[in-house]
């Protein structure tokens, strides 16, 4: 069972929860209250959902061997083209003005992802530095569209995106179980997952065996930007407001890391769409008991910082090969055992 | 692929292309600006680039190393908002004299860097993620030290603040400056005329062939690092002088500034080939933009971000002109 590539996202995340039920008794608890969900689980899902989203179109991006780090400013560019088309509207509250709101924020996420795309598909920039441009120039273009304002909207469909509720459970969280649901479907019960690990593994190879590399490369580019945007909306929705400056700030680097500690290695080739949603998870579920044991949440960046670091060297097969061989020097002499187990994680 | 001595000739040209085009953009920009604003035109507003840009142009230099053996260095805002935190902390909270308190905060990005190139090297982990979590860790550091941002009223930073350096021509500079172009100079001679600069440039040309070639591939890819986290630990202690405060915040995004200065100096991002004035030069680019904008009044700050977002995207695009599809 450890062998299991989700075993131990999953132990992580337990024990991350378990830990919390030692400082709050009633963690686990769940309450009907008018009608919805409450409790500090259904909390983690709600403020988790984006940046599973989020983490959804990293790990994709990630398969084909590339980064996004242009997330960020797609999130804030998201909410603030929303509230600002909301705001303006003679009806704020009318569905159709929502519809609408929805419709512009998602066709700009459309032409930004397209732009990364062909940056990297097209004209053969490394990944990190395509999406680079749009990281640094979207803040500002977030910042232009809300006027280095903050839009406050009071809109009720609106608020529904990413603070209301659906048959008692929260709607963000329904939102975000179908992405993903959608997604697994296409990846795993088509060709299409099988055809963006090859390009991740090998890109030369899949364009030989007759792989149309870029367009894939730019498809995963495109997802990930809806992704993003959609949880740009869910953000600027839970809060009725839209600000340019620190809407989705660092997003970018959650994702990634929960794309990474959901087991998905970043040379590409190899993906797991549920250790991302375990890893988006337990990055929400790290927050939440920072706050709960009554740490300064700022000094989550160095918690943040260990379990990158001690990820990626579990991951790094140089760091196993040391460890490994640290480990036999020492056993040889005592009793020589297997070490399969070792070497089958990750 | 060629013998051909013309050919190489050719090449060689193109590598000055972007540096080229820096220069004419900055030349541009400059003429643009003093045709349309009083006062633009002045030996004074060029000094005040500098003054304002002196730590930016450290950083730089530190990443410049690291971009040239074909690596990424995210952590440098982090470092350098640690180093205007720990020098703030230990100055006021502890009354640390400054000439114990610079040094060691110098120490400690050398250290920073040096750890993340051995993790780097040792393990084969991403340059990218290895920095990543070194900027998380040191912007956690930051918020651990104080959540607020320190003010630093001793007599040596605020004197160091404020002394101005009279040139000739009513000019003056600040003793940033002088540090910042000290700094300039020294990588300049590393870079391009001692050992651990051909070793910088091999490793960013093929790190295969660099350890084929028995070239000290771990150390020099180990130094790299090292060299940007004590140019971002330098760049923090003069934002400290700048700021005259401590702060997380401090230098947020620095590390895209830094990067977008190395590219529009003409470095290649694949490592190998680029220039250490081109980097000053890029330094100088980004620095006119806020002063044009600045200067122009209507238009908001954000702007610096999106006319960056452009420059670095005519820049890459120019890249990829000149080296053509080479290094996919």
């Amino acid at each position: 069972m450890t062998k299991h590539r989700l075993f131990w996202p999953a132990v992580v995340l337990a024990v991350l929860l378990l830990a919390n039920l030692a400082f709050t008794p009633d963690f686990f608890a769940i309450r009907i209250k008018d009608g919805h969900l409450y409790g500090s689980l259904i909390d983690i899902l709600h403020f988790g959902a984006p940046l599973v989203l989020v983490a959804l179109g990293m790990t994709l991006v990630i398969a084909t061997g590339g980064i996004d780090l242009s997330v960020g400013s797609t999130v804030a560019i998201a909410g603030a083209l929303a509230c600002l088309h909301i705001s303006e509207a003679a009806d704020p509250a009318s569905p159709g003005t929502v519809v609408a709101s929805v419709a512009i924020a998602l066709a700009v996420a459309l032409v930004l992802g397209v732009a990364n795309g062909v940056l990297v598909a097209r004209v053969g920039v490394q990944p990190i530095i395509a999406t680079l441009i749009l990281m640094v120039a979207g803040r500002g273009v977030a910042q232009l569209v809300t006027g280095g304002q903050i839009i406050t909207v009071t809109s009720g469909p609106y608020r529904l995106i990413g603070g209301g509720y659906w048959l008692a459970v929260p709607f963000a969280v329904l939102l975000a179980v179908v992405v993903v649901l959608l997604t697994a479907l296409l990846t795993r019960r088509t060709a299409l997952g099988l055809l963006l690990e090859s390009v991740g593994g090998n890109p030369v190879a899949s364009r030989l065996v007759g792989i149309r590399a870029s367009g894939l490369i730019a498809l995963v580019y495109v997802f990930s930007a809806l992704c993003a945007a959609v949880a740009g909306l869910m953000i600027s929705s839970n809060v009725s407001s839209a600000d340019g400056n620190n809407a989705g700030l660092w997003i970018e680097l959650d994702a990634i890391l929960a794309v990474v500690v959901g087991g998905t290695s970043l040379t590409g080739g190899r993906f797991s769409l549920g250790g991302t949603v375990l890893g988006a998870l337990i990055i929400q579920a790290l927050s939440t008991t920072i706050y709960t044991i009554g740490i300064p949440p700022e000094t989550t960046l160095v918690f943040k910082a260990f379990v990158v670091i001690t990820v990626c060297l579990i991951q790094s097969p140089a760091f196993r090969a040391k460890a490994v061989r640290r480990r036999s020097s020492a056993t040889r002499s005592a009793r020589p055992r297997p070490l399969k187990t070792e070497e089958a994680e990750a | 692929m060629t013998s051909n001595p013309m050919a190489g000739a050719v090449r060689r040209g193109r590598q000055y292309v972007p540096l080229l085009v820096t220069s004419v953009l900055l030349v541009l920009m400059f003429s643009v600006g003093s045709v349309q604003y009083d006062g633009f035109l002045s030996g004074q507003v060029l000094l005040n680039l500098l003054i304002d840009n002196a730590f930016l142009l450290v950083v730089a230099v530190g990443m410049t190393f690291v971009v040239l053996t074909g690596g990424i260095d995210l952590s440098v805002g982090a470092v350098v908002a640690l180093s205007t935190m720990l020098s703030a902390w230990l100055v006021e909270r502890h009354g640390w004299p400054p000439l114990l308190v610079i040094p060691l905060v110098l120490v400690v990005g050398t250290v920073a860097g040096f750890v993340m190139g051995w993790v780097i090297h040792s393990f084969e982990i991403q340059p990218f993620i290895v920095t990543l979590a070194g900027m998380f860790l040191a912007r956690g550091l930051c918020y651990t030290i104080s959540i607020d941002s320190i003010s630093i009223t001793d007599p040596t930073y605020t004197a160091f603040a404020q002394t101005r350096i009279p040139l000739p021509g009513d000019l003056f500079v600040s003793p940033s400056v002088l540090v910042a172009v000290g700094v300039v100079a020294v990588a300049f001679v590393v870079l391009h005329h001692t050992r651990l600069g051909r070793n910088v440039y091999a490793l960013g040309g093929s790190e295969q062939s660099a350890l084929l070639m028995g070239l000290p591939v771990a150390r020099t890819k180990i130094a790299v690092y090292a060299v940007s986290g004590f140019c971002s630990s330098l760049g923090g202690v003069l934002l400290t002088f700048y700021m005259l405060s401590g702060y997380g915040l401090h230098a947020v995004g620095l590390e895209l500034d830094a990067i977008a200065a190395v590219v529009i100096g003409g470095t290649l991002l694949t490592g190998g080939s680029g220039y250490l004035l081109g980097t000053v030069l890029g330094v100088l680019v980004l620095g006119l933009i806020q002063t044009l904008i600045s200067f122009q009044g209507t238009l908001s700050s954000w702007w610096t971000r999106i006319v960056i977002g452009g420059l670095l995207f005519v820049f890459i695009l120019l890249q990829r002109l000149i080296v053509g599809r080479r290094k996919v």
